[in-house]
């Protein structure tokens, strides 16, 4: 399973093995990371699973869709490889994929 | 309670928690006081088969057959045994003894508790008519519910749904994918009276009837006619509906009865503060179940059935519990998707006296702002999530801002924003 490292803001590194078809989010989600609330659970409604991708892997991760996009344009702190991870779904070629949390969801 | 026993009692030493429910408020909580460093016991009890599951996929996804149940689970079992919580499921809580702080669970087992965390939720108003217990009535509360919805929705079957709120539209909608034959039966004129104007009711009508479902409004539902499983919807003015399988989405009741035996205060739920205690120090109530001070409109009380309502109260309560700063309240906000729509809402609308519409309903891409008094108190964005999280902000900040400059569409919304006072 592609293995991908969560930073909390503080730093603290988290690798967790997500299997391909499921979200960046739900790795998080489902094994308690603290940093990513996704509180709709992945219905892109919300944007409390905002996440930094690694500028190294901001192309093999691709772009925000058009109704993510108009969703970060009111996010707080927003980088320019700022992703919804709900909308980032886990493919082979992601294994070692790294992403940064923001300091807060809210 | 005066601060002082306030204080005493976040002190004390709280080594066993006990959460009664284990749906999203229930898990979520068990969560959260492992994230604040709670090291004591943490035991959750949930009378359902599952371990803490999403409920809003259930209308959605989960019924067209596009989420499997290990996605619907909020955790793994795995999460919660690497955490230390010890879920306890398919089992009823049936007593809470105040005095000697403990539960009784069905079966005769007794937990004894420091603290006592409410998050039993809300049950599915059940049809109070002949032949509601004939075979293929529904109604969509649980991952059984809707397994034995999918069982009986084939394409081509005839759907009759009562109730044209969220559930009732989102089931409609899905039905219609799946070739389902639809007519929705709703007791008011029109589809989602309590929960949005009439002008987003009516873009919402058009939508489903283009999609052909079919109504009858200000149509009661009276007796259900079947023989070895349910035939037709007999309508109370003598009209009929013929149909396989009868869904129903008339709402929901808090589940209170514990909190009531127990002598717990109730308004309307289970009564809280602003951090989420009960009347009893040492128990707090979250979720469906509980009616809590709306901060956002001059301290309204409100029972809420969301997941924002979930998850605020399961933070709310750990923070409490941790003696730790309360978090910031959000705008309440709820969504629902029908078709291609995306419906997201921020904020509750009631006792709103304008309403200011941006973008274009025919474009399927809108935003209702509902004002009070010039303050925005509420938004449906269909389609248009930057309106949606703009106005939520705003909502927060209890902000008023012109109706002409809400509509102008010719300038981004953000810029719009800062207009407002």
């Amino acid at each position: 399973m592609p293995k991908i490292t969560y930073i909390e803001h503080a730093g603290k590194e988290h690798v967790i093995e997500v299997a391909s078809g499921m979200t960046v989010m739900e790795g998080a989600t489902k094994f308690n990371v603290p940093g990513i609330d996704a509180d709709c659970g992945g219905a892109c409604a919300c944007a409390t699973c905002h996440v930094y991708v690694d500028p190294a892997w901001a192309d093999k991760v691709g772009k925000p869709s058009g109704m993510e996009q108009s969703m970060l344009d009111f996010a707080s702190d927003v980088e320019p490889t700022s992703r919804l991870s709900c909308q980032i779904k886990v493919t082979a070629e992601m294994d070692g994929l790294v992403v940064r949390l923001p300091k807060s969801q809210h | 309670m005066n601060v002082i026993e306030e204080t005493a009692f976040v002190n004390a030493k709280i080594e066993r928690i006990v959460i009664i429910g284990a749906g999203h408020a229930g898990g979520e909580a068990a969560m959260r006081l492992r994230q604040l460093g709670f090291a004591g016991d943490v035991t959750v009890i949930g009378a359902e088969a599952q371990a803490p599951y999403q409920r809003p996929p259930l209308s959605k996804a989960y019924l067209l057959g596009e989420l499997s149940l290990e996605r619907l689970l909020l955790r793994p079992l795995t999460t919660y045994n690497d955490e230390r919580i010890t879920l306890i499921l398919n089992r009823k809580v049936q007593f809470i003894d105040r005095a000697g702080k403990n539960v009784r669970i069905e079966g005769g087992r007794v937990l004894p508790y420091d603290a006592l965390i409410l998050a039993t939720g809300s049950r599915a108003r059940t049809l109070p008519l002949a032949g509601a217990d004939l075979p293929g009535v529904h109604l969509l509360r649980t991952v059984e519910d809707v397994d034995a919805i999918r069982a009986n929705l084939q394409p081509g079957a005839r759907l009759g749904v009562i109730g044209a709120g969220y559930i009732g539209l989102e089931v409609a909608a899905i039905a219609r994918k799946l070739n389902a034959e639809v007519t929705v039966i709703e007791a008011a004129e029109r589809p989602l009276a309590r929960v949005t104007s009439p002008e987003v009711a009516g873009f919402f009508l058009d939508q489903h009837v283009a999609h052909g479902v079919r109504f009858e409004l200000g149509a009661q539902a009276a007796v259900l006619k079947g023989d070895d499983r349910v035939r037709a919807i007999g309508l109370a003015d003598g009209g009929e509906v013929a149909c396989d399988i009868v869904i129903a989405g008339i709402g929901v009741l808090p589940e209170t009865g514990l909190a009531e035996t127990a002598g717990l205060q109730i308004q309307n739920g289970v009564a809280v503060d602003a951090d989420m205690r009960t009347s009893d120090p040492a128990i707090f109530a979250i979720g469906d179940c509980v009616s809590r001070p709306m901060v956002h409109y001059r301290d309204r009380r409100a029972r809420l059935e969301s997941v924002h309502n979930a998850i605020e109260g399961a933070k709310i309560a750990a923070a409490a519990l941790m003696g730790q700063p309360r978090p910031t309240e959000e705008a309440p906000w709820f969504w629902s998707d029908q078709y291609d729509l995306k419906l997201q809402i921020a904020g509750l609308f009631n006792g709103y006296d304008q309403i200011v519409m941006r973008g274009d309903m025919a474009e399927k891409s809108f935003a209702a702002f509902y004002l009070k008094a010039g303050r925005l108190i509420a938004v449906d964005a269909v389609n248009r999530p930057g309106e949606y999280l703009g106005a939520k902000q705003l909502i927060q900040r209890g902000a008023s801002i012109a109706p002409t400059a809400l509509a102008d569409l010719s300038r981004p919304f953000k810029a719009i924003m800062t207009e407002a006072v």
